[in-house]
């Protein structure tokens, strides 16, 4: 029984955190954080796998310790290190584990993280990923009996499903295209990628008016004015105008965080008209989010 | 065709471990083509042998061949003699033909002086590009030509990943997001109804990280068989 979906369905402007499992075994300080800023004003908490493709702790690990303190998290669970064998087993873990919702990644390729010798894998894609994780809920999987009948599973599991979209992508179009896919597919919930520009984030909702699943925009905050200018040069589908940069740096320095902080709920404050819920990518500064909600007046 | 990069000099001849008698042996396919193992390379790489070998102090005799194919009984049978003669062999053909020739003369040490690298495209002056990766279920048709199993770096089926930018691939800004160019085309072409359907997860065990494939034209197969019965000696092997 997912809140976060209850909160969703309820009309409830929604917010979800998000937290990096550990390089290490060391998991009591994200938990910690978790508890004391996360917990009482997300209805589900984001647990990152193997992001960027640098090796962490595993997300379902984390997850499920979140469960054991009362947080709901959200599983992402990317296609780049597992196949479908591999996927389905932990699919059907999470759900033992108490773990419903399932954000579907393709995830960042190998050679952008720290194992660039590994095998990437991509069994499946993000779709196939939705796709795969309705075929467990119907009682199947992706395989067959020897007979070539599809498998009976003893016990299905119930999932509540995200996938991602780049609202300000430089084309536009494929992006939509593969969402409507991804939704299609089975995805209930979209989380976006960080949005600096409202004008163009209501321009896009107004393009997807006809996919009917909540959308969270995502938000990212911003450290400072240097994070703000490679953002804008570097992360595909991101664009941080020059008046956020400007702030930034403008600002003194022991103000930065309450800069930051307040360029981010102003962000949501303007954007939550158009969508039903803010994703908030504190990058480490977690502590800052229940001011972020507060600064959006939600 | 099949596109393959000289291994070092130094490597080669650590393979080579002292050996005095070598056969270099070129290939006349795919690697004379993209310039790295025809009759000229392997007249270079005899002569860098006996050069280190020279400075080196060590005795070495290297003679030299260029069959048409090394990937085909037919061309490498005849190379007996030669073969023989060789304490070793090294061979600039890709690793079909470093294997078929090590089967053939299984006796014979047959070092590869090549690492295969793809199968690609002329794409430029001296350059080559991978276009496919001989996944087994070509979806060419509906892709404007452009395959996104070989040149998406993800080999993903749905579309382009969070990572496209300004029409090129996450991993790097020199090469292009296969489902870019994948979209501009059938954009322009008035269809994007592949872009659209969902697909299915494509079946890898028809793809290179399957088991080992076989291609068997059994009308030739049946011939070559009835032959060998009446008498045609060998012929019935060569499937
Ligand atoms: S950027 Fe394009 S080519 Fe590169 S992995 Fe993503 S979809 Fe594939």
């Amino acid at each position: 029984m997912s809140k976060f979906r209850d909160s969703l369905a309820s009309g409830r402007f929604t917010f979800t955190g998000e937290i990096g499992p550990p390089k290490g075994t060391n998991v009591e300080p994200v938990l910690e954080e978790a508890v004391h800023y996360l917990k009482d004003c997300c209805a589900a908490v984001n647990v990152t796998d193997i992001q960027t493709a640098v090796m962490r702790m595993s997300s379902l690990a984390v997850c499920r310790m979140l469960v054991e303190r009362g947080i709901e998290p959200v599983l992402q669970m990317v296609t780049r290190d597992r196949n479908r064998l591999a996927l389905q087993s932990d699919l059907l873990g999470a759900a033992a584990l108490g773990v419903e919702n399932v954000l579907a990644l393709t995830g960042d390729h190998t050679t952008m993280g720290d194992h660039k010798e590994a095998k990437p894998v991509y069994d499946l894609d993000s779709v196939g990923l939705l796709q795969t994780m309705r075929k467990l809920e119907s009682g199947t999987d992706l395989g067959r009996t020897m007979k070539g009948e599809p498998n009976q599973l003893d016990g299905a599991p119930k999932f509540f499903k995200g996938c991602v979209v780049t609202p300000c992508a430089e084309e536009v179009e494929p992006q939509i295209i593969k969402l409507e896919k991804k939704v299609a597919a089975g995805a209930e919930f979209v989380q976006t990628q960080a949005v600096y520009d409202p004008r163009a984030f209501e321009k896009f909702m107004k393009s997807i008016g006809h996919i009917k699943v909540p959308v969270m925009v995502g938000i990212v905050l911003l450290k400072n004015a240097g994070m703000a200018k490679y953002m804008n040069a570097n992360v595909p589908g991101v664009v941080v105008p020059k008046e956020i940069t400007a702030r930034l740096a403008a600002a003194d320095k022991k103000e930065l965080k309450k800069v930051s902080v307040q360029i981010a709920g102003e962000l949501i404050r303007d954007m939550r008209g158009c969508c039903q819920g803010a994703h908030i990518m504190p990058l480490g500064w977690d502590k800052e989010i229940p001011r972020v909600i507060e600064a959006s007046g939600a | 065709m099949i596109v393959a990069e000289r291994k070092p000099l130094e490597e080669i001849r650590r393979n080579l471990a002292g050996r005095k008698k070598v056969l270099v042996l070129g290939c006349g396919g795919c690697v004379t083509v993209c310039l790295t193992g025809g009759e000229r390379q392997a007249d270079m790489l005899a002569s860098q042998l006996r050069t280190a070998a020279k400075v080196a102090g060590e005795p070495v005799e290297v003679t030299v061949r260029t069959p048409t194919r090394q990937c085909d009984r037919e061309f490498i049978d005849t190379l007996k003699a030669d073969v023989e003669a060789a304490d070793a062999v090294v061979s600039l053909a890709c690793g079909v033909g470093v294997q078929l020739m090590a089967e053939v003369y299984e006796t014979k040490p047959v070092l590869p002086a090549v690492n295969t690298t793809f199968m690609g495209a002329h794409s430029g002056p001296g350059t080559w590009t991978e276009n496919c990766r001989g996944c087994g279920q070509c979806v060419l048709a509906e892709t404007g030509g452009v395959c996104p199993v070989a040149r998406c770096a993800k080999s993903l089926i749905n579309g382009a990943c969070g990572g496209t930018n300004k029409g090129k691939c996450e991993v790097s800004r020199d090469i292009d997001c296969a489902w870019y160019l994948i979209y501009k085309r059938l954009k322009a072409r008035g269809d994007l109804s592949f872009l659209r359907a969902e697909r299915e997860p494509l079946d890898w065990g028809m793809s290179s990280s399957g088991t080992r494939r076989t291609l068997v034209h059994a009308e030739v197969n049946d011939q070559a068989h009835r032959r060998g019965a009446e008498g045609a000696e060998g012929a019935a092997e060569r499937k």
